[in-house]
């Protein structure tokens, strides 16, 4: 009978730092970087970089020490993945922290989603600085315009779109009239906006007539910059499709036109869909080509073919650079605000719709 | 509800480049024809030219004639589409679309080509290409799961369903068994001994015990060298090609004596 040897502390384990290691280094780079801050004034800012550094020191080195070089190598990389990661974060978090405190004031105004800037003039907002009054006036109309322009620009986009992702991948064969076509698509990713604007504009004043601007100028305007975009993410949705499926079908007899609608795309719908939505996203904020195109309207416009139309990103830039009220600003600053934090709620919105169109479209697999 | 197929000087080219040359082949309607040889040596290839599926690669194209009960797959005229419809195929590895239950696979030759079809008539079909196709009493009270959830197996037993539910003439199979394990291999071998009452069935296989279980008929396909282009060596009844080969070169092979 041989006896089971019972070890305190495996040998297998020798020479590791404790579990708790990071937590203990952490708490020591806190504290000594409070401490040097407060020699130099204290500030927040310093205080997180100063600790985070002595923090990778502290770890790296105690665990050379303890654990040799290639574990302390393996934590400055850690150090340095997780540290990119935070500084990556920080900015997103920022924007949507100042947003939140900022617009959260506008946003719960009692009418600010319901009624437009009509009649809403400079007398309101001075009569709400100075005597308490409630803000008057809403976005009504700019988020009636942005989802109106949006949606047009959006039907017109994605079946060009689709339809020239389905030439390249299917038909192009690498042909000339292929490479130049992904080659212009390339260019046109990078066209500025407000050159897709002045396309649009100074297009409909050719054909319909000089000042012509409605928010159907606008969609043209963004389907111009939404268009590479959805051929982009299309493509490499279809590209990824099996071969193996396309030859299945082709192997049953069916044509190539019925393989593509009814075994490429719906397999690959899900990323199709998906990047349709991060399209939308892209061009929903969207300013300047907006500005030239469908100009500036503080009444609410149902027609996007006729007469001026307004849209969240142009109702706050003119909010923010001419107040409703020049002596008071403080009332539109608050409603440009609102706008803003409507319009991340809407970018947002949008995202979390693609990821549950792909999750909806995606081929099933369970047994 | 077979034909036979005779090819007749067929040379199959990938661009400029001669991938196959000079097969001159008859295979007799119901029964089975398998082709064996080493990797690289054109037996696939061959093989996709018999429903044009091989011209579906860019710059591929053949030069010679096929003839499927006397008329020319490659005649003028001739519709690829019309011919897959007659010839279908099986691919080495298992490819059901993944965005359908397996009854929906079982009539994607239907279904995507919009032909009308009734209920009880899609039922039937379903259930006569399953139980053809070996499959029907472990799928039949799960027909609307996904067709992918099927262990590798019996999705190769789905596709070979599928591709019995359009009624083709012809059924040709590229190394079918080759992702599979030896009991899925034996239950896609019994299958293709009985399909052979009912259709004219090719297989590809590197597997030469497989070709000795299964076939009639075998052809041997083999290539000069790397560059070369492949060609048939030998093509005789089964039993005389493993037991009494005429050439060396199919003695060496099937001898394991090869290269």
């Amino acid at each position: 009978m041989s006896a089971t040897v019972v070890r305190k502390r495996s040998a297998l384990t020798k020479g590791q730092l404790p579990k708790f290691a990071p937590y203990i280094v952490l708490a020591v780079a806190l504290i000594v970087g409070a401490a040097i801050l407060a020699l130099i004034g204290f500030n927040a800012f310093g205080w997180g970089i100063v600790s985070a550094i002595l923090f990778a020191v502290g770890l790296v080195s105690w665990s050379g020490a303890v654990e040799g070089a290639r574990k302390a190598k393996d934590k400055l990389a850690t150090c340095l993945v997780v540290g990119a990661f935070l500084v990556a974060l920080l900015p997103l978090i920022s924007v949507i922290f100042t947003v939140l405190v900022n617009g959260i004031p506008g946003l719960i105004t009692p009418g600010f989603l319901g009624t437009s800037m009509n009649g809403v003039t400079g007398a309101y907002d001075n009569k709400a600085v100075e005597e308490g009054a409630p803000v008057l006036g809403g976005i009504y109309h700019a988020l009636l315009g942005t989802i109106q322009i949006t949606l047009l620009a959006t039907v017109i986009s994605v079946p060009v779109g689709l339809l020239t992702s389905i030439y390249l991948v299917e038909y192009g064969n690498d042909r000339p009239l292929a490479r130049a076509i992904t080659f212009f698509v390339d260019v046109m990713t990078g066209i500025p906006s407000i050159v897709a604007g002045l396309f649009a504009a100074a297009f409909f004043f050719a054909i319909v007539g000089p000042g012509t601007k409605t928010g159907a100028v606008a969609a043209v305007a963004l389907s111009v910059l939404m268009i590479p975009v959805v051929v982009r993410s299309s493509e490499e949705m279809l590209k990824i499709v099996p071969n193996e499926l396309r030859e299945a079908s082709y192997a049953l007899g069916v044509r190539k036109w019925r393989t593509i609608t009814k075994v490429v795309i719906p397999t690959a719908i899900s990323g199709i869909a998906s990047g349709v939505t991060l399209a939308i996203a892209r061009v929903i904020g969207e300013t300047a080509p907006i500005l030239v195109t469908a100009g500036f309207a503080t009444t609410i416009n149902n027609n996007v073919f006729g007469g001026w139309m307004a849209s969240l990103p142009t109702f706050i830039y003119t909010q923010i650079l001419n107040p409703t009220s020049p002596s008071n600003p403080e009332p539109s600053d608050q409603r440009a605000w609102g706008a803003a934090l409507v319009l991340i709620i809407l970018v947002m919105l949008l995202n979390l719709g693609a990821r549950l169109i792909a999750r909806l479209f995606a081929p099933k697999t369970g047994r | 509800m077979s034909k036979r197929i005779d090819v007749k000087d067929l040379n199959v080219y990938y661009g400029n480049f001669l991938a196959v040359e000079d097969v001159n082949i008859n295979i007799q309607a119901k029964s089975v024809t398998a082709f064996i040889g080493p990797s690289g040596c054109g037996k696939s290839t061959f093989l996709r030219t018999l429903n044009r599926m091989h011209e579906v690669l860019p710059g591929a194209r053949v030069e010679g004639e096929v003839l499927l009960d006397g008329d020319n797959l490659y005649g003028p005229g001739v519709d690829p589409v019309t011919v897959r419809t007659q010839v279908g195929m099986v691919f080495q590895r298992p490819n059901p679309f993944p965005t359908m239950s397996i009854r929906d696979n079982v009539l994607a030759g239907v279904k995507l080509n919009n032909k009308k079809i009734s209920k009880g008539a899609a039922d039937a079909l379903v259930e006569k290409s399953l139980v053809g196709a070996n499959l029907w009493n472990e799928v039949k009270d799960r027909l609307d799961k996904p067709g992918s959830g099927l262990s590798g197996g019996q999705q190769q037993r789905l596709c070979i369903a599928r591709a019995i539910a359009v009624e083709p003439q012809v059924i040709l199979m590229d190394e079918p068994c080759s992702a599979l394990d030896p009991i899925s291999t034996l239950a896609v071998e019994d299958l293709i001994n009985e399909l052979k009452d009912q259709y004219t069935v090719v297989i590809v296989t590197h597997n030469m015990q497989q070709a000795a279980r299964v076939s009639d008929k075998t052809a041997f396909f083999n290539i000069a060298g790397t560059g070369k282009p492949g060609k048939l060596i030998e093509f005789a009844d089964t039993t005389s090609i493993f037991n009494n080969p005429a050439q060396k070169a199919t003695e060496d092979y099937v001898s394991g004596r090869f290269g």
